[in-house]
């Protein structure tokens, strides 16, 4: 009984394995050109880009980074925080995002001291 | 740039360093920051005078007109107004009956935060701004109060100092020394009026300090200019939006 049960688990993990690297690998495509694109200065194109990385693959930390910057660069700081943050749940050791992070939040904390005023 | 941010570009760089054969791309940013205020409904900008304080030393509200005249001109698109700087302390004054003060005594009305606050209720009087606005067609009027003046304090401070190592070379050491320190503060408040209604529709204050070695002979001048630089670029800020330059690392 108990065998049987490893054997269905196994199967079940197994068989998800493939769909998650298919996930995975159009969610870098998406983020590869996301890359290229803002490198162009394309943000607009970059930051859809990222989204669809994310839809495709929510544990993909640095879409979610990448998605953060390219908010930041649309001027949608509310947003851009709550990417980055997202980010930061799926990697809590990544030392990047947490850098990207912090000199966004410079600016975000001043920008909402002025709205605050 | 405070801590968060220097401890950030720190371990940024040192990321990159040991980072090596990461996916990870430098990319250069404009993170655009709004304005804090519409003027667009605004073609001209008259910045009226400001009451000032503190230090005898300059006339802070005519070299304060002048600098944001200057900067207002060359760094956004409404037409500054050119005119007399208004006399904020005599207008105060003449309002509540009393004599405007003669040139002598003209900067000694105001020599502390509460002798400014009896004279701020100016900036509430919609009247008063309106009528000014009225003469201007209707301008986006700067107003508000200036603080300048003298400090001195004394603590321990790191300087670099020379001297000999073992060998003989001379070297760089960082030595802590008791020091006097005096140099000046400055407290500006900035005011936006709206020219046509006279309401107000921002204000924002800001509070800067340069101290230099008592021996050091710094004119007073020289160090008001010194503290406006870092208060500029947000007083423009006000009016006109800007673009922080920065960098973010893009992952794979």
């Amino acid at each position: 009984m108990r065998v049987r049960m490893w054997v269905i688990v196994l199967l079940l993990f197994g068989s998800a394995l493939p769909a998650y690297a298919d996930r995975r690998s159009d969610a870098k495509d998406q983020v590869e050109f996301g890359i290229t694109v803002a490198q162009r200065g394309l943000w607009k194109e970059a930051a859809y880009r990222w989204e669809k990385a994310t839809e495709l693959d929510p544990s993909y930390g640095a879409a979610w980074n990448n998605l953060g910057i390219g908010y930041e660069q649309l001027g949608r700081f509310d947003d851009a925080r709550k990417a980055y943050e997202k980010a930061m749940e799926v990697e809590p050791n990544n030392t990047y995002i947490r850098n990207n992070y912090d000199l966004f939040r410079e600016i975000y904390d001043r920008q909402n001291r002025r709205r605050d005023r | 740039m405070t801590v968060r941010t220097a401890a950030a570009i720190v371990s940024f760089a040192a990321g990159i360093g040991l980072a090596g054969c990461s996916s990870f791309y430098e990319i250069s940013v404009e993170t655009p920051i709004q304005a804090k205020i519409d003027v667009s409904a605004f073609q001209r900008v008259l910045v009226a005078g400001f009451l000032t304080g503190g230090a005898k030393t300059i006339d802070a509200n005519t070299e304060t007109a002048r600098l944001l005249r200057s900067q207002l001109r060359s760094k956004q698109d409404m037409r500054v107004i050119d005119t007399d700087v208004l006399s904020l302390v005599d207008e105060v004054d003449r309002q509540k009956g009393q004599a405007p003060a003669t040139a002598t005594d003209a900067e000694s009305k105001i020599k502390t935060d509460k002798d400014l606050e009896a004279y701020e209720q100016i900036f509430s009087n919609a009247e008063y701004w309106k009528k000014v606005g009225a003469e201007y067609q209707s301008p986006l009027i700067v107003t508000g109060s200036v603080m300048f003046t003298e400090v001195s304090k004394s603590g321990v401070v790191s300087r670099p100092t020379s001297m000999p190592n073992e060998q003989g070379l001379e070297e760089y050491r960082s030595v802590r020394t008791y020091s006097d320190m005096k140099g000046y503060a400055l407290a500006p408040k900035f005011v936006f009026i709206d020219g046509r209604t006279g309401a107000q529709l921002f204000s924002e204050t800001y509070h800067e300090e340069a101290l230099y070695p008592s021996t050091q002979n710094t004119p007073a001048l020289s160090s008001y200019f010194e503290l406006m630089d870092k208060v500029l670029p947000s007083f423009l800020n006000t009016l006109s939006s800007q673009k922080i330059r920065g960098s973010r690392v893009l992952l794979k």
